[in-house]
């Protein structure tokens, strides 16, 4: 597919640090923290106005599901909105604790270990055609995925255990990987779900829904993550025949790929080849670009991917990690810890340097050691702040934008309606629900129609500027679009 | 593959890690050096700044529950 929806799922750590004793229990924060979401939802489980959804899911955690992007640029900036949103939910729910006599900080951390070894995840959605033949799609990618940590890892001080001396892995998630491929989740943790919900025209696509990723913090190692496996599956797509590397056990093989950062971990392949990760990620990468040059960018970020992509590999091979040390957040975060271990004179077992590695994931843009890294130029990044803004409040331009502009003109109109990925329904127009299963279609004229039944958008709707909506609410993403134009009236409900 | 991962030696502070401080000595008066470890002093010193001063209790504290 030369167009393709993209969607990431983050699952946040939560923490309260009080000034003495011990924390507010998880239910609780996640209760103080969700506080807004249900004020302005009515439920701890919404879609928001920029067509993101935003949840409680299992064990307590808030995630934030990105709106359907057909963009990576979009799909980057819309996962940097999800962090903005906890950071301002954070924030309000500190406020809030302090009134209620208690005092200390809210943490929300984006990554995917806690202290107790309990992992959560950052789940990635990819539509694909439903005539990719599964089998062979897994084969591929397969190895691709548990090799794509050297890549993309966002890195982990590893503590000394009966198995290992303290080091420095390239994974969070490695460790937390149970099986290749299956439809559980939470109880077996595959590296590629099953699960079939593609949230679109079943007859034509499937959810390639990927459980195996690292949360990232740096915006230009996100872009080479989904960018690479967006290449590799639209080569799969297209038929081109692609080396066998398909591992005799793929979650040995990707614990072992983690805990050796010289990348010279060998694994074995079912054909009884020992291969590195090296080996196969630049495998993959040559028919990839060879690919790429014969048929053409799909997009105008091709080449940095391709560019990036080469220069990590390079970086691993040589063990020359500074030339990806601003890109890419494993080598970020691992020349941070070394740094701070050298000149402070801490064994990698230190808990500090834990903490550090729990600190890099901080969303708290003052207080975060990703966002601090930024300011001192010390990491790149490809999307702006103003990006980031503006991804709060407006959805990409796919099915994502149908949804946003009903959720924003039926709550301006007091209707109450219900949406999910697929429809759209005014609670008291229960038989006029529309489904929308095409999840590149930005416009709809049954939605449009629908709309117009709340009255005349044109001159009953005024939409709110920025710096109206920024003063209002916890945070910009739970603002409402339009206010009503002065001396309209509410519509009366239609009888049923 | 190995079937199960040995407890090996990780040689950190070897060959990869940035010998920072003995470079800062050897090359005294080298002004981009004494810049380079001024910065590195000065974005240290403000990550003591940002971080709870008790690395083992925020460590320790920071549990979730199981998620997906």
């Amino acid at each position: 597919m030369d167009r393709r929806v993209y969607g990431v799922e983050t699952e946040f750590g939560l923490t309260h640090r009080p000034e003495t004793g011990r924390g507010l229990p998880p239910d609780e924060l996640a209760r103080y923290l969700f506080r807004p979401v249900v004020d302005f939802g009515r439920s701890s489980n919404i879609f928001i106005p920029n067509g993101s959804r935003l949840y409680l899911d299992v064990g307590s955690h808030p995630e934030y599901a990105t709106a359907e992007c057909d963009d990576l640029i979009d799909l980057i900036a819309s996962d940097r909105a999800g962090e903005r949103v906890m950071h301002d939910l954070a924030m309000a729910a500190q406020e809030r604790i302090h009134q209620d006599g208690f005092t200390g900080a809210v943490y929300v951390l984006k990554n995917n270990v806690d202290s107790a070894g309990n992992s959560y995840g950052s789940h990635e959605n990819y539509l694909i055609p439903r005539t990719t033949h599964f089998r062979r799609l897994s084969g591929i990618l397969l190895p691709f995925l548990v090799t794509r940590q050297i890549i993309a890892g966002a890195g982990r001080v590893v503590q000394e255990d009966d198995t290992y001396e303290a080091h420095f892995a390239f994974s969070q998630r490695a460790d937390h990987m149970w099986e290749g491929i299956s439809s559980a989740t939470t109880r077996s943790r595959p590296i590629i779900n099953t699960r079939d919900e593609p949230h679109a025209d079943a007859a034509s696509h499937r959810r390639l829904h990927v459980i195996v990723g690292d949360s990232n913090m740096s915006t230009t190692t996100s872009l080479l993550r989904y960018g690479s496996t967006d290449l590799v599956l639209r080569m799969i797509e297209a038929g081109v025949p692609i080396e066998d590397f398909e591992l005799e056990n793929p979650i040995a093989a990707i614990r072992a790929i983690s805990h050796d950062i010289s990348g010279q971990a060998r694994v074995r392949t079912r054909t009884g080849e020992q291969v590195t990760a090296i080996n196969i990620q630049r495998e993959i990468l040559r028919r990839v670009t060879r690919f790429v040059s014969e048929r053409g960018a799909h997009h105008s970020h091709v080449d940095q991917i391709l560019e990036l992509w080469d220069r990590t590999l390079q970086a691993v091979e040589t063990g020359e990690h500074q030339l990806i040390d601003q890109e890419i957040d494993w080598a970020i975060k691992k020349r941070l810890v070394e740094e701070v271990s050298h000149q402070r004179r801490l064994d990698l077992n230190h808990p500090r340097l834990q903490q550090i590695d729990m600190a890099y994931h901080d969303v708290h843009p003052d207080r975060g050691l990703y966002h601090l890294l930024v300011r001192r130029g010390r990491a790149a990044t490809i999307v702006s702040g103003a990006q980031v803004t503006h991804a709060m409040t407006t959805p990409p331009p796919t099915r994502a934008a149908l949804r946003g502009e009903f959720l924003s003109t039926a709550r301006a109109y007091g209707a109450e309606c219900t949406v999910d990925w697929v429809h759209h329904k005014l609670t008291d127009r229960p038989l006029e629900a529309i489904m929308v299963k095409d999840p590149f279609a930005a416009k709809d004229q049954r939605v449009e129609a629908l709309l117009d039944k709340l009255g005349d958008r044109s001159s009953e709707l005024q939409e709110r500027s920025l710096e109206e909506r920024s003063r209002q609410g916890a945070t910009l993403a739970l603002t409402d679009k339009y206010t009503r134009a002065p001396g309209t009236q509410v519509p009366e409900p239609p009888l049923i | 593959m190995p079937a199960q991962p040995q407890k090996q030696p990780h040689r950190h502070g070897e060959g990869d890690q940035p010998d920072s401080a003995d470079a800062a000595a050897q090359v005294q008066g080298n002004p981009q050096a004494t810049e380079r470890a001024a910065e590195l002093d000065s974005l240290l010193d403000e990550i003591d700044t940002v971080l709870e001063a008790n690395a083992e209790e925020f460590v320790k504290g920071f549990v979730q529950k199981g998620g997906q």
